[in-house]
């Protein structure tokens, strides 16, 4: 193999996985550090620099990072990542000295968001303290988006959200809330410098099978119906209720239900526990509270009397795994019929823009979708942009706040007429050297053998009866503490210079995960195999040094490195050091000063 | 010296020996030995020897002197019997504790300040009484504990850290050995465990006194240049004479070697010793041509090492004696203390 370029930004930000996995590459392990020295506030700011919505995304982010964790290979279970963001939230002091500043004097661009959820929302953060005017549309009376209207109050209590999205809206944003937009041309007309289409994926899917019609009035679409549970238009639901779907708009439907007076509550799904859309831990807080979920079985028909919703028949069908995919076969069992009063359909969204006149230069493809440049988030129509679940269909909110970082800087190169693919800033990293002495390192480099602290709930009965009521209760200081001491720093890179190494092994012999090894140098699939440890983690690079003395090369796997530091205390020459690596991913602000 | 513990935490596919343990069930604590010290690297590979013997470490002992070498029993096979003893001394302990129990794999681990200056009447001795152990000498040409003075193996010419020559000519361990009659004599470099472990194993294994003189750098002392036990020093005049390759019965044998060029031994418990000749003219099994080859070596100042002399079918001091097989402490009070008619009848039958 090559000797690795460690000065390619992308290696060692590859080796912070979870940083690596979060769409807006947060630094994890430095919160998490700041965590662990109650510096609460500067752990916020961290978060709000990179996601925008720390304490929103605290409580409901899809954690990518999670599964991405390395410590759910060094052990099982990765460090509690988003609820420690929690903490930085719920602990923080006055963040006020550290905002950026809007300067009074505007740039004279105008930008217009349309939408009001967190895509616009963080689109505005960014481009406010470069002196942009931001005219942000919305047909809901309020800003958020779903955050608002759609993710229910015990997961996400409003007077957080509140929080979040006013701090944004009184940057200095103009917004225009109850405002429904029905034409792009009209937008057009106004003559902005540039557009932000976060519009979001509105429609929910509905589902045409023999008996639809006649019980319309049976059927609500969940995101519709969710949204009228946010607003204040539903406060109750009687019978029994059937929520179809296994994503997040199922349970939050079905937990909703719980607690609006539903007689029962079922959700039916149609594929297999495993590969449901629902986060594992929704599927968990859900079936806590007592509500089963039946999985292989598609409905068939919806059974009424004159129009007056009886109950629904479901097929019975296993998974079969042919070419590698799961498909679902009869068992040839009997079908099933369920009883119910109420359906919530919560079967999948699309964005849809029925808005945008197709004759503007926005171009669509065969799925209706805009085209849109995966760098720019340019449309084909040089003034528009696209994020969040309006660009590429729904995804979460961490992704709508990766999308707003990267639109922000193109719709800034725009307005500067430079070209919002080709003039982008590159990636940087810095690599800092953390030893303090002898045996001292300026990060706490022992490694702590605990399990994943569970969060406190609340009493159930005491959540159920009011919907208000926040289920999780977060981690205490203390909590908070020790779960920020599972964090392993992957951020806390070992660097090995290859001229100082005298090859005595020391650094093999004392690492606990026998990441090292010295051998012939041999191609990556062979070296693999070669190393003291199996490196059978593909994904996990291996850092090859370049030819040493004894005509041998130095193997690291990056893979299980519980980056202890140990191998730098004992290399008797500082071959190896731990050095922080600082991942530069280019946001707007580093244009503000 | 580290602080921190090494983490419990190890690799998921970490290989399990015969009685289920890994290595790391074989460790001990953490080294406190300078960073860097050959005498590490040879506790690591008496680690992922005894592992791959699949004995249980319980049923080693590791006897020592005085010495950064002789404080290493501390960092391997930490559920192990142990004795540190004084300096020079081992050899005393190490024959007490072996004619008390036989059933124990016996690792000495010593010095060459400790077996060649201070020890060197105890060593000729051991040897020559055939304990059956595996003895090894962490040799770093210098009394590393007590800040660097020049050590008896130290060679003439060879420089201080301060670039002051060595006046003596060393006493070369391995020659000794061979002469004195120990049956299994072998040199190494604490920077190969490639050559090393296999030596280890076969020691442990071998019926007799089996000696592996290891030449490990002392980082702090001895590894500048002008001085002939560096790391690159040794690097660059060591001469492999003979590979061993220890054979368990439940090993295939991966690797067949021309005819005429290997050796292979049987061992007393079922594993086989393969020895693969380097050089054409070495005869390990010669004890006057071996000899005179490691000396001729070392006049030009190559170091040859390998497993330089192997005598199979060798007897021990129990053999010798004809005493208990059975271990003192599995031996009743009848027959440990004998009363006074029996002591009675011994004078008895002498005068
Ligand atoms: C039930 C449910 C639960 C969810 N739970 C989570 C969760 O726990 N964690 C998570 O990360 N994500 C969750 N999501 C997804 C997440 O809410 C979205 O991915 C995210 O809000 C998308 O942000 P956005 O800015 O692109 O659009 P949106 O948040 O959808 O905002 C779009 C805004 O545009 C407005 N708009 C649309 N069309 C028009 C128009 N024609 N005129 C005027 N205004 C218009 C809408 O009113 C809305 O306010 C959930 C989604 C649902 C449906
Ligand atoms: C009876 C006695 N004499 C002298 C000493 C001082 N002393 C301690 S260690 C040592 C030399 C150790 O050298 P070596 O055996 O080569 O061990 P190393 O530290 O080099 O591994 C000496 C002379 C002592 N401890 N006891
Ligand atoms: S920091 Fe060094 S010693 Fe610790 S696990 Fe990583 S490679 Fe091994
Ligand atoms: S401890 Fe340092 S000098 Fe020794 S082999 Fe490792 S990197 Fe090289
Ligand atoms: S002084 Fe020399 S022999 Fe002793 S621990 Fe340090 S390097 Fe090893
Ligand atoms: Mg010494």
């Amino acid at each position: 193999m090559q000797p690795t370029d460690i000065h390619n930004p992308n290696y060692f930000h590859k080796v912070v996985d979870c940083q690596w996995a979060c769409p807006a590459h947060t630094p994890v392990p430095e919160y998490i550090r700041l965590i662990a020295q109650e510096r609460y506030t500067e752990a916020y700011m961290i978060n709000w620099e990179s996601n925008v919505f720390p304490g929103i995304l605290g409580r409901t982010c899809d954690r990518p990072c999670e599964p991405a964790c390395r410590r759910v290979r060094t052990e099982e279970k990765p460090v509690a990542i988003c609820r420690l963001k929690r903490v930085a939230a719920d602990h923080k002091g006055d963040i006020t000295r550290y905002l950026p500043k809007v300067p009074k004097k505007k740039n004279g661009k105008r930008i217009a968001l349309l939408g009001a959820g967190p895509a616009s929302l963080a689109v505005a953060r960014d481009l406010l303290p470069l002196g942009y005017t931001i005219d942000m549309f919305d047909r809901d009376p309020g800003g958020g988006g779903m955050m608002r209207s759609q993710i229910p109050a015990f997961r996400l209590p409003k007077d957080v959200l509140e929080e979040e999205v006013d701090l944004i809206v009184n940057m200095g944003v103009n917004a225009r809330y109850n405002y429904e937009i029905t034409s792009m041309k009209e937008m057009l007309d106004m003559d902005y410098d540039a557009y932000f289409v976060g519009t979001g994926a509105p429609r929910g899917r509905d589902l045409d099978l023999p008996g639809r019609k006649e019980v319309s009035k049976h059927i609500s679409i969940g995101i519709d119906w969710l949204s009228n549970v946010a607003f204040g238009h539903t406060t109750s639901i009687s019978g029994r209720v059937i929520v179809m779907g296994g994503g997040n708009t199922a349970m939050d439907c079905c937990r909703t239900s719980n607690r609006l007076g539903a007689e029962s509550v079922t959700v039916v799904v149609r594929s297999a526990f495993d590969v449901m859309k629902a986060s594992d831990w929704e599927k968990e807080d859900a079936m806590a509270e007592g509500i089963p979920i039946l999985n292989n079985r598609p409905p068939k028909e919806f059974v009424h009397e004159n129009g007056k919703l009886k109950g629904v028949v479901f097929g019975r069908v296993k998974p079969v795994e042919a070419d590698g995919r799961l498909k679902y076969v009869p068992t040839g069992e009997a079908d099933v019929y369920i009883e119910a009063n109420h359906i919530l359909m919560a079967i999948g969204q699309e964005n849809h823009c029925p808005w945008i006149e197709r004759d503007l230069g926005i171009e669509f493809d065969k799925w209706d979708c805009p085209v849109i440049d995966e760098d720019s988030l340019q449309s084909t129509h040089e003034k528009i942009f696209f994020g969040g679940d309006s660009a590429f269909g729904p995804e979460n909110i961490i992704w709508a706040s990766a999308h707003a970082h990267k639109a922000a800087i193109s719709i800034h190169l725009f307005c500067q007429g430079k070209d919002p693919k080709h003039d982008r800033p590159p990636e940087a990293v810095n690599l800092i050297s953390q030893k303090m002495g002898l045996h001292e390192w300026s990060y706490d480099a022992e490694h702590d053998p605990s399990q994943r602290h569970i969060v406190p709930h609340a009493d159930l009965k005491r959540s159920l009866d009011n919907i208000k009521v926040e289920v999780e209760l977060g981690f205490d200081e203390d909590l908070g503490f020790k779960e920020a001491q599972r964090c392993l720093n992957c951020d806390v890179q070992t660097v090995f210079t290859e001229k100082l190494c005298i090859e005595c092994d020391a650094c093999v012999d004392i690492c606990p995960m026998d990441c090292i090894t010295f051998t012939p140098n041999a191609p990556e699939a062979e070296l693999r195999t070669a190393l003291t440890a199996p490196a059978e983690t593909l994904e996990q690079d291996l850092y090859v040094s370049d030819t040493l003395p004894t005509s041998r090369v130095m193997v690291k796997d990056e893979d299980l490195c519980l980056h202890c530091g140990l191998c730098a205390e004992r290399c008797p020459t500082n071959a190896w050091d731990m050095q922080k690596s600082i991942i530069h991913i280019p946001q707007l602000s580093s244009y503000a000063e | 010296m580290t602080f921190v513990p090494k983490p419990k935490a190890r690799h998921p596919l970490l290989k399990t020996n015969e009685i289920g343990l890994t290595r790391r069930d074989y460790e001990a604590i953490v080294s406190t030995l300078c960073a860097g010290c050959g005498h590490d690297s040879v506790s690591a590979a008496v680690i992922q020897a005894c592992h791959e013997l699949s004995i249980p470490p319980h049923q080693f002992a590791k006897v020592s002197g005085i010495g950064c070498s002789s404080k290493t029993p501390s960092y391997f096979l930490g559920n192990a019997h142990g004795f540190n003893s004084v300096h020079g001394r081992m050899p005393s302990i190490a024959t007490g504790a072996y004619l008390a129990n036989k059933e124990l794999k016996y690792i000495g681990i010593s010095g060459d300040g400790d077996s060649a200056s201070i020890g060197l009447g105890q060593f000729a001795h051991i040897i020559r009484r055939k304990v059956d152990m595996c003895y090894i000498v962490d040799n770093n040409g210098t009394y590393g504990l007590t800040k660097g003075q020049f050590s008896a193996t130290n060679d003439r010419g060879s420089t201080s850290k301060r670039g002051v020559p060595n006046l003596y000519a060393p006493i070369d361990l391995v020659s000794l050995a061979i002469q004195l009659g120990a049956s299994f004599v072998a040199r190494s470099f604490s920077g190969d465990k490639q050559q090393l472990i296999p030596l280890i194993k076969a020691a442990v294994l071998h019926k007799g006194f089996a000696f592996i003189d290891v030449i490990s750098p002392c980082v702090m002392f001895n590894n500048h240049e002008g001085s002939t036990k560096s790391y690159s020093h040794v690097r660059n005049h060591t001469e492999p004479v003979v590979d061993a390759n220890l054979i368990m019965p439940r090993d295939e044998i991966a690797v067949e070697y021309e005819e005429g060029t290997t050796i292979s031994v049987s061992m007393h418990d079922g594993s086989k010793l393969q020895l693969r000749k380097l050089s054409d003219s070495y005869e390990p099994d010669d004890r006057v041509s071996a000899l005179t080859y490691v000396q001729q070596a070392q006049e030009e100042g190559e170091i040859v090492t390998g497993l330089l002399f192997l005598e199979e079918d060798a007897v021990d001091c129990h053999d010798i004696l004809g005493t208990s097989d059975t271990p003192f402490n599995g031996l009743e009070q009848e027959s440990l203390c004998p009363r006074a008619e029996k002591l009675e009848q011994i004078n008895e039958s002498l005068r």
